[in-house]
């Protein structure tokens, strides 16, 4: 898939709205993630505006493609995307967290319709993303099941039981995506404590994927003329019998200067002001920022 | 009487269900000759899938094959399921209702001299405490076969608990299971005796012994821990001062547990838990951790005469 010009800067306009969305629903709800979401806006907005055969009005469609948030924390970021696409009402996300709403703090697929596996507790998203795959070769059904992954979850032994069991049954049509921001919720990196390191030095994901005989490609988790490229290549060779890796690296808290590459904002709830900023640094519209 | 193993008749219902349900498959986590799945292998080779040694990887793959309108039945041990994949079983499968079938072979002691590692005798007191998941532990072969059709009928998850060992056959072929129900295997006087599983039969037996001191004991069975319609076990068991109940299960949280529950609630009286006190178990011969847990039937009526006479 190549992009237009016209094309490329709509769907970074979706983005800098979506990054505001994240941070006025988490603001507004009091409880909340940020680093993550952020890292995942534009392989999320890749995914919903162009690359997933969907249809926000039959979101129950038999035929769909499959997406599964296995990194489900970033679930505001799938929202938020999911909002701007048409799955519900802009002003539903200021439910967010709130009792009785569709929008759980961690995906929910029997409130949501939409989503197609809960998800929360790290590390699970792969296996029924592998069922997915699984299901619909038995089916003759040709949609394609993409798994967006974090890093830290893949220090959970479950995600490579999955990993070895897609390989072992051919799924080209599986497609893990990896949003490899580098940063985990206590800061591994930070300098000076203990033995705190690099989780993947010596071992990089894209290698440990590709030992399983996956199919990998890097790419920048940030950039839309890569993502796009990468999704048509892993949609382009569903028949075949290897899955595919897209190894996305990314920047936790990406697109505004005070989250960026900053782990205290895994969870950091914004202010007002905090707000305000993003909406500057952004350079959003009175009426991009409908919330 | 005629005993028959509950992993056999997995099997077997595994091949009528097959049969019957176009879009049932099996998963196995490397065990299929020991549950017996192995049957279905043979009649359906082709929807027979082996997920190798990786159970939470089981789990979750289920989850997927039933969001898309597959019945996944799964074989592996009861252990495997509730201990090493309780996260996937609790996330994706109970949370999200998925239409997944449980085959948790090996419950209890009597796991062929595997000793404590393999012996789970906490599961029912995870499992039932899961929203969403049904929860069936049958008295025999009869019953099994029932759970098993009424289980692959049922929208939703099903955890169901089998046993390794032969074990009798109680019930008459023409037996339908209706869950919640709690069956009166024997009617008594003095005071009741409640089973779950294939411990059931052995209260049968227990009260014979005790009919011969003189006590007459009403023998009960609850197939469903839940759903368990309490207010028929409240009244099947008011005209009793006293309640024993017996499993291969923890006294923490299993049919002891529930049964003290309700009764705790609607009609306070004794009850008194056999099962397995607060002890790892151990490998040994299945006479042998029957005696020595008091889960034989003359344990069990020793242990009733020196509650009941001092």
């Amino acid at each position: 898939m190549i992009l237009s010009e016209a094309e490329r800067q709509e769907l970074e306009r979706i983005a800098k709205k979506v990054r505001y969305l994240i941070l006025r629903t988490v603001q507004h709800s009091g409880a909340g993630h940020i680093g993550g979401p952020l890292s995942a806006v534009e392989l999320l907005v890749a995914l919903y505006f162009k690359a997933l055969r969907i249809d926000p009005k039959n979101p129950t469609w038999e035929d769909r493609d499959r997406f599964i948030l296995s990194k489900g924390h970033a679930a505001v970021g799938l929202y938020a995307v999911m909002a701007l696409r048409g799955f519900f009402p802009l002003e539903e996300l200021l439910t967010f967290d709130k009792g009785g709403s569709r929008l759980q703090g961690h995906p929910d697929m029997t409130r949501l319709p939409g989503l197609d596996m809960s998800s929360g507790s790290l590390g699970q998203g792969l296996s029924p993303g592998v069922g997915y795959a699984l299901g619909a070769r038995r089916l003759g059904k040709d949609f394609h099941t993409f798994v967006l992954l974090g890093d830290g979850e893949l220090q959970e032994g479950m995600v490579w039981e999955a990993v070895h069991t897609a390989r072992r049954y051919e799924l080209g049509n599986l497609t893990a995506i990896l949003d490899y921001n580098g940063l985990q919720q206590y800061g591994w990196r930070g300098a000076g404590r203990g033995d705190r390191k690099d989780p993947w030095e010596g071992l990089p994901p894209a290698r440990l994927f590709a030992a399983f005989d996956w199919r990998v490609i890097e790419i920048d988790g940030h950039d839309f003329d890569e993502i796009l490229a990468a999704l048509t290549l892993a949609r382009k060779e569903a028949r075949g019998p290897r899955p595919t890796a897209i190894v996305a690296y990314t920047l936790k808290g990406k697109g505004l200067s005070f989250t960026g590459g900053k782990h205290a904002w895994h969870s950091k709830v914004p202010s007002e002001e905090d707000v305000r900023r993003a909406i500057e640094e952004l350079g959003l519209s009175p009426e991009e920022v409908p919330l | 009487m005629r005993e028959v193993a509950l992993r056999e008749v997995f099997g077997e219902t595994l091949v009528e269900l097959g049969e019957a349900y176009p879009n049932l498959l099996v998963l196995d986590g490397d065990l299929a000759n020991s549950t017996k799945a192995d049957k279905f292998e043979a009649a359906f080779p082709d929807r027979f899938l082996e997920m190798g040694i990786a159970e939470q990887n089981m789990v979750g793959v289920a989850a997927g094959l039933a969001h898309l309108g597959f019945i996944p039945w799964l074989s592996s041990f009861t252990v495997f399921f509730t201990h090493r994949a309780a996260d996937p079983l609790r996330m994706l499968v109970a949370q999200t209702k998925a239409n997944v079938k449980i085959g948790a072979a090996y419950s209890g002691l009597l796991t062929g001299y595997t000793g404590k590692t393999h012996q789970d005798v906490e599961d029912l007191a995870i499992v039932r405490a899961m929203p969403e998941m049904v929860v069936l532990a049958p008295l025999d072969a009869v019953e099994a076969r029932a759970m098993m059709h009424w289980a692959t009928a049922h929208e939703g998850p099903v955890y169901l608990r089998l046993t390794r060992d032969p074990s009798p056959v109680v019930l008459p072929e023409d037996y339908r299971f209706e869950p919640g129900r709690v069956l009166e295997l024997k009617p008594g006087r003095d005071l009741a005796l409640v089973g779950t599983g294939v411990q059931s039969a052995r209260l049968l037996e227990a009260a014979r012994l005790l009919s011969a001191e003189g006590i007459e004991a009403g023998v009960y069975h609850a197939g469903a821990i839940k759903p368990l319609d309490e207010e028929e076990l409240v009244n099947k068991l008011r005209p009793y001062p006293k309640v024993f109940t017996a499993e291969e299960h923890s006294i923490y949280g299993g049919l002891g547990g529930l049964v003290a529950e309700v009764l705790g609630a609607h009609d306070p009286k004794p009850v008194v838990r056999i099962g397995i006190p607060d002890v790892w178990g151990e490998s040994a011969p299945n006479d042998w951790l029957l005696d020595h847990y008091g889960l034989s039937p003359r344990r069990v009526a020793e242990r009733v005469l020196k509650e009941v006479k001092g």
